[in-house]
């Protein structure tokens, strides 16, 4: 479909995406079992009756799980039910020994929560219907043997690892909201130490529904679920491709049908996996062997005490508390290592403005050049304060600082080591630089008259002549007020 | 009293993965609506102050998350029907 076409379909229809993300939670054993949560293992290492779905054995949960899932619930502001209740998931797969997956259906852990994304530089809230726990299923293996070709290989390693399932409401706008989304959710897993957030591993997955309804219109479309997204570029891609499909079908005169589809990243399309005649019927219902999961306020409150600070908090307090702008507090609080490193130069300076345009400018850029993170960079927190300490008592100027800048990156130095040996410290001396003002105005007569007939904007050219003659080392503010007042005379 | 359709049974049956015969539709289906209608009869009970019970106990007993050795790789495929590899091995299946 031509950008053209897509816009057109975009000014008609609007699309509603919603998104269901599961991730494996940091636990070292599983959600029912004893067995190691451990990825990479040989094959069906880590089992036991319980995840192999023995008869007789009988699941007990692992309250770390419960906990680290309260972490999640409470880091994006969703209300922890009291008390939840585990269901079974009735189906059959290779993967699934019981023949069903315990898993929360009508009383979930966790309800009505939102994460907040930035989308063109505004707030956003994404919100979250549900989160519940379950657990994961086995893995299937097609390839790599030789008997691959009549049979799949069943590793259960993975059967009974605790997931979370996150569900947002279908309040997404576009792929790029979506992505938005999955980046801000990543970092509050991640820094709520919940989960590693792999997705190469598998500890991170999501699958997209997806509708499209006409501008205006009140009711949702036909929705259809995509599955198999293994990074957030293709969680982007797939949406992108799927309402491009929707439209194009429903302007030919189409409907579409409710079904999930598979996303072929090679192909870069989706493929249906299964019709609405498959739809799936879980027969599900409370499982007997686990009495419901209370949650008191006293465990809600030892969860709440230990959480982080998030990035969109982090966000605010740094306008408020620092008097940053938005777009600097936006992009110090992208990363936590970098957040840090700010508050530490920002109280070692005094100058937090001053710290956040370094940081901004010189210091990620040197970072990005060398290919570094920011914990090998030679320059660290204090370094940068202390230098901003020497432009700010006035011993260097802002344009030698680049340079101090600079050779801090290189040899490691601190910056009054490094001015000292240079002897890069600013004049300041009233003397010296009227001496060098005298000189320059005796030896441009011409420019003098062309300033005296009214065209100040020549100022820049006087205090460039009176720098290079000081070697770069005058102090700006009184070059300027002497040229001012010679210039006047 | 619920009325159970020989349609529901051939639905329950695939659900399940059971093949049945013509004489087992005909017989689940009256079982199945005896079932249902000792349901009814307990339904018939206002509970609507009751808070549904559905365990016998009422508070979970947590476990802390330390490894407990489990089974053996070889004990574990001990009694599958076709074990290779490590593997369990079931007739080929693709997609999800
Ligand atoms: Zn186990």
């Amino acid at each position: 479909m031509s950008s053209a076409a897509r816009e057109d379909g975009l000014a008609k229809y609007e699309p509603v995406i919603g998104l269901e993300v599961h991730c494996q939670l940091l636990t070292k054993t599983k959600l029912f079992c004893g067995c190691l949560n451990r990825f990479g293992d040989a094959p069906n290492s880590n089992v036991c009756p319980v995840c192999l779905g023995l008869p007789g054995a009988l699941p007990v949960l692992n309250r770390h799980a419960v906990t680290l899932a309260l972490r999640a619930a409470l880091a994006t502001q969703c209300a922890v039910q009291p008390r939840s209740i585990f269901a079974r998931k009735n189906y059959f797969y290779p993967d699934l020994p019981k023949g069903y997956q315990i898993s929360q259906y009508e009383r979930p852990l966790a309800t009505d929560g939102f994460v907040e994304i930035l989308v063109g530089g505004e707030a956003r809230h994404v919100g979250i219907h549900r989160i519940h726990m379950e657990e994961d299923a086995g893995k299937l293996l097609h390839e790599g043997f030789a008997w691959s070709g009549e049979k799949s290989g069943v590793d259960l390693n993975r059967a009974g690892v605790p997931l979370i399932e996150i569900v947002t409401h279908p309040t997404l706008r576009s792929p790029e909201e979506a992505h938005a989304y999955l980046d801000a959710l990543r970092s509050i897993l991640l820094h709520a130490e919940v989960s590693d957030v792999n997705m190469e591993e598998g500890s991170l997955r999501c699958d997209a529904n997806v509708s499209v309804r006409l501008r205006g219109a009140t009711l949702l479309g036909t929705r259809t679920e995509i599955k198999n997204l293994n990074s957030f570029r293709n969680v982007e891609r797939a949406i992108h491709h799927e309402i491009a499909r929707q439209i194009a079908t429903l302007e030919a005169g189409g409907r579409i049908v409710q079904e999930t589809l598979l996303w072929n990243a090679e192909r870069g399309e989706t493929v249906s996996m299964r019709s609405k005649e498959d739809a799936q019927d879980y027969r599900y219902f409370p499982e007997p062997d686990l009495p419901p999961l209370v949650v008191d306020d006293a465990w809600i409150a030892s969860v709440r005490a230990t959480l982080p600070e998030f990035a969109a908090a982090k966000r605010r307090r740094f306008v408020a508390e620092y008097g940053l702008p938005d777009y600097d507090a936006g992009v110090l609080t992208e990363s936590r290592e970098v957040a840090d490193y700010f508050e530490a130069a920002a109280k070692g300076s005094g100058n937090p403005k001053a710290a956040s345009n370094w940081i901004m400018t010189e210091l990620l850029r040197a970072l990005k050049d060398d290919a570094r993170p920011l914990s090998e960079a030679p320059v660290r927190a204090e370094g940068l304060a202390a230098m901003i300490r020497l432009i700010d008592a006035g011993t260097i100027s802002g344009k030698i600082a680049k340079d101090v800048f600079e050779e801090m990156w290189t040899s490691g130095e601190a910056a009054e080591a490094i001015v000292k040996r240079k002897g890069w410290t600013q004049v300041s001396d009233e003397a010296a630089i009227a001496a060098a003002v005298a000189a320059v105005i005796a030896a441009s007569p011409e420019q003098v008259a062309t300033w005296r007939s009214g065209k100040t904007s020549t100022m820049g050219w006087f205090v460039g002549q009176v720098m290079k003659r000081m070697g770069g080392k005058a102090n700006p503010k009184v070059v300027n007020a002497l040229l001012q007042k010679a210039l006047e005379a | 009293m619920a009325k159970v359709s020989v349609e529901t049974v051939d639905h329950l049956a695939r659900l399940a993965r059971l093949s049945l015969t013509a004489e087992e539709r005909g017989l689940f289906a009256r079982q199945i609506e005896e079932i249902l209608g000792y349901a009814e009869s307990i339904q018939a009970l206002d509970t609507d102050a009751v808070e549904p019970m559905s365990h016998a106990r009422t508070v979970a007993s947590l476990r802390e998350d330390t490894p407990v050795a489990g089974l053996e790789r070889q004990a574990a495929l001990a009694d599958a029907p076709d074990p290779a590899d490590g593997l369990f091995r079931v007739p080929r299946v693709i997609g999800g």
